[in-house]
């Protein structure tokens, strides 16, 4: 077995590391959906003798909720009343308020940096609860609490799995002539963003491992494109690829096994995939046109790829291990860097047409295209896990932002940098 | 695979014919002047006036290794094009017969993309680009082994701007003496 060079660069250019830059992304909620649920999250209550819990659970979970799309929430000035329990609730009251659901809780201090949170989610229409919880916490771990809490609502609520407790990378470059790039990872709100790597040299396509633990991507610090896994838990990382010409636009086979990814050493652009473990290389494509951006389809028997063996860019399917390649894609003279959905039924892809680029979905069974955007850069589309939202990068501003658009189109959302440009978001996989 | 004679030929036959289509320039002359000096002309008890081509100034270009401004370092492509456009045919083969002259000299050629469209794939634009720039090089005496071609696709933009100026200028290939 061929042993690759475990690169650890701590260096004036470049460094690895997991402190928190105070960077942090702010959302605006830019289109809002018609059909949402009226709940009230009431503040928690609080018992305890000590400081009191560094983050509102409460105010948390109702953010939260808000930014799914699919709820509305009471102000907390028109509460009539603040219960913290599910005893002796006014159900008139909040009938009267229109509201559907109500979330309510505490937290209890019961030893130094050590506290209790409570909730229940209440049904107001039938007067019954519909879950109720206890969780242990401390100051660092609330507001991963609240995250999780409002995955449980939201699962009671909408019958789907949610998404607050996952995490994106994103690339930012900052400082004009001569910019520093960074790869972030942050909380799915935006909050919590750390620089996991920092180069005076580009850094592209940002990929998750299926356990959440590593990226991969491409960094050009050696004046040369070479592609790279980190572990986002330690820092370390390992370069898997750098041949000459491209080393590119990896992508995780879904059981974590390989990587397909594009090299150009033998003479133009190809799919190859990588084996983790044998770290050999096998090609895919032998093409004279542009072969790129491989993903794996879900269930792992296909790599789905930008080719534009036709005279323009179009998305192709081949079997994973081999065969012959199939177009996929015919509407429009530009489509690219195509993404599965999490159940396969769906590709979100990049749409140029009249001199726009925005992000459509291909429905795989019908073949129907959908174009959900309407920005003239619209690229990197990135699926929630759970499939419902979509992450992309899109000009706001003359400056690169991060936006989120539900899949039927009606709901979206802007997040934005205060540092500079933002680009080429993907969304992490299911905690695990 | 392209077999080694076909890459050198290509790019040779380019060459002679951008070079003929270059040699095919016209004169220096504003219309408008043309136009309107016969009119103003007739008036004049019958006599009437006639142009003659004007000399022109004829531009070489410089290419020399050091970082002169006047230098010309970087080539300008359509868009989703990597076609070299004629006007820097004469500039690429000077930068050619300077690798042939000495093979200690060693460039890196830089392509790149306009923000439009998706990232890696403007990363196999820059580089079709670049390989572009390089069977030139290659067909005025270039060496295989003098040349190292990067791609940075729309990563490094010459300028930053949405607009169809800035993205011109965008797609390009640099060549860089190392």
């Amino acid at each position: 077995m061929r042993k690759l060079t475990v690169v650890l660069t701590l260096g004036m250019l470049l460094s690895v590391s997991l402190a928190s830059f105070a960077s942090r992304l702010t959302i605006e909620i830019t289109q809002g959906t018609r059909a949402t649920t009226p709940v009230a999250v009431v503040p928690f209550g609080w018992q305890g003798t000590g400081p009191k819990p560094p983050d509102d659970i409460g105010r948390i979970i109702e953010e939260n909720l808000k930014r799914s799309g699919r709820f509305t929430a009471l102000g907390r000035q028109d509460m009539l009343s603040r219960p913290t329990s599910g005893a002796g609730i006014n159900f008139r009251n909040w009938k009267l308020l229109n509201v559907d659901y109500l979330v309510v809780g505490k937290v209890q201090e019961t030893a130094h940096d050590e506290y209790v949170v409570q909730v229940q989610l209440i049904n107001v229409l039938s007067e019954k609860p519909l879950a109720g919880f206890g969780y242990p916490a401390n100051r660092k771990t609330f507001r991963r609490l609240a995250n999780h809490i409002t995955d449980v609502i939201y699962e009671k609520l909408t019958g789907e799995r949610g998404i607050f407790n996952t995490r994106m990378a994103y690339v930012t470059s900052t400082g004009g002539k001569s910019p520093t790039y960074h790869l972030y990872v942050a909380d799915s709100d935006g909050r919590n963003a750390q620089s996991i790597v920092r180069s005076g040299e580009p850094m592209m396509s940002p990929a998750w491992s299926p356990d959440g633990q590593k990226l991969a991507y491409v960094s050009f610090e050696n004046r040369r494109s070479q592609i790279y896994i980190q572990n986002i838990l330690t820092g370390q990382r390992e370069r898997i690829s750098g041949f000459k010409g491209i080393n590119g636009a990896p992508a995780w086979s879904p059981d974590g096994r390989r990587l397909a990814l594009t090299l150009s050493h033998r003479g133009n652009p190809d799919i190859y995939t990588f084996d983790i473990n044998t770290r050999s290389f096998s090609q895919l494509t032998t093409n004279t046109a542009i072969d790129t951006e491989p993903e794996w389809s879900p269930d792992g028997s296909h790599i789905l790829f930008t080719s534009d063996r036709g005279g323009k860019p179009q998305l192709y399917t081949i079997p994973a291990f081999g065969g012959r390649a199939m177009r996929i894609t015919y509407e429009g003279d530009y489509n690219a860097g195509g993404v599965y959905s999490p159940d396969g039924k769906y590709i979100a892809m990049v749409h140029g047409r009249d001199k726009s680029y925005r992000i459509a979905l291909l429905e795989a069974d019908t073949g129907h295209l959908q174009i959900l955007t309407n920005g003239i850069l619209d690229e990197s589309p990135s699926f929630a896990p759970n499939g419902r939202i979509l992450l992309y990068a899109t000009a706001g501003g003359g400056i690169g932002v991060l936006s989120a658009v539900s899949i039927d189109g009606r709901y979206q959302q802007r997040l934005a940098s205060p540092d500079g440009d933002v680009r080429e978001p993907a969304w992490s996989p299911y905690n695990q | 695979m392209k077999s080694p004679v076909n890459y050198l030929t290509i790019p040779a036959l380019a060459l002679m014919l951008s070079a003929c289509g270059g040699m095919d320039t016209k004169p220096v002359v504003s219309g408008a002047e043309a136009s309107e000096a016969p009119a103003a002309a007739a008036d004049s008890g019958g006599a009437t006036t006639s142009a003659v081509d004007a000399l022109g100034v004829i531009n070489g270009v410089r290419i020399d290794q050091e970082n002169s401004p006047d230098s010309v370092r970087t080539i300008y492509f359509e868009y989703d094009s990597s076609e070299v456009r004629a006007e820097f045919i004469p500039v690429i083969s000077a930068h050619g017969e300077l690798l042939a002259s000495d093979s200690g000299i060693q460039v890196v050629l830089e392509g790149h993309a306009d923000e439009r469209g998706s990232r890696e794939y403007n990363v196999a634009l820059g580089e079709r680009r670049a390989v572009s720039v390089r069977g030139l090089l290659l067909g005025s005496g270039g060496r295989d082994s003098q040349i190292r071609v990067v791609s940075y696709g729309e990563e490094r933009p010459a300028v930053v701007g949405q607009s169809d100026s800035a993205w011109s200028k965008n797609r390009r290939v640099e060549i860089r003496y190392e």
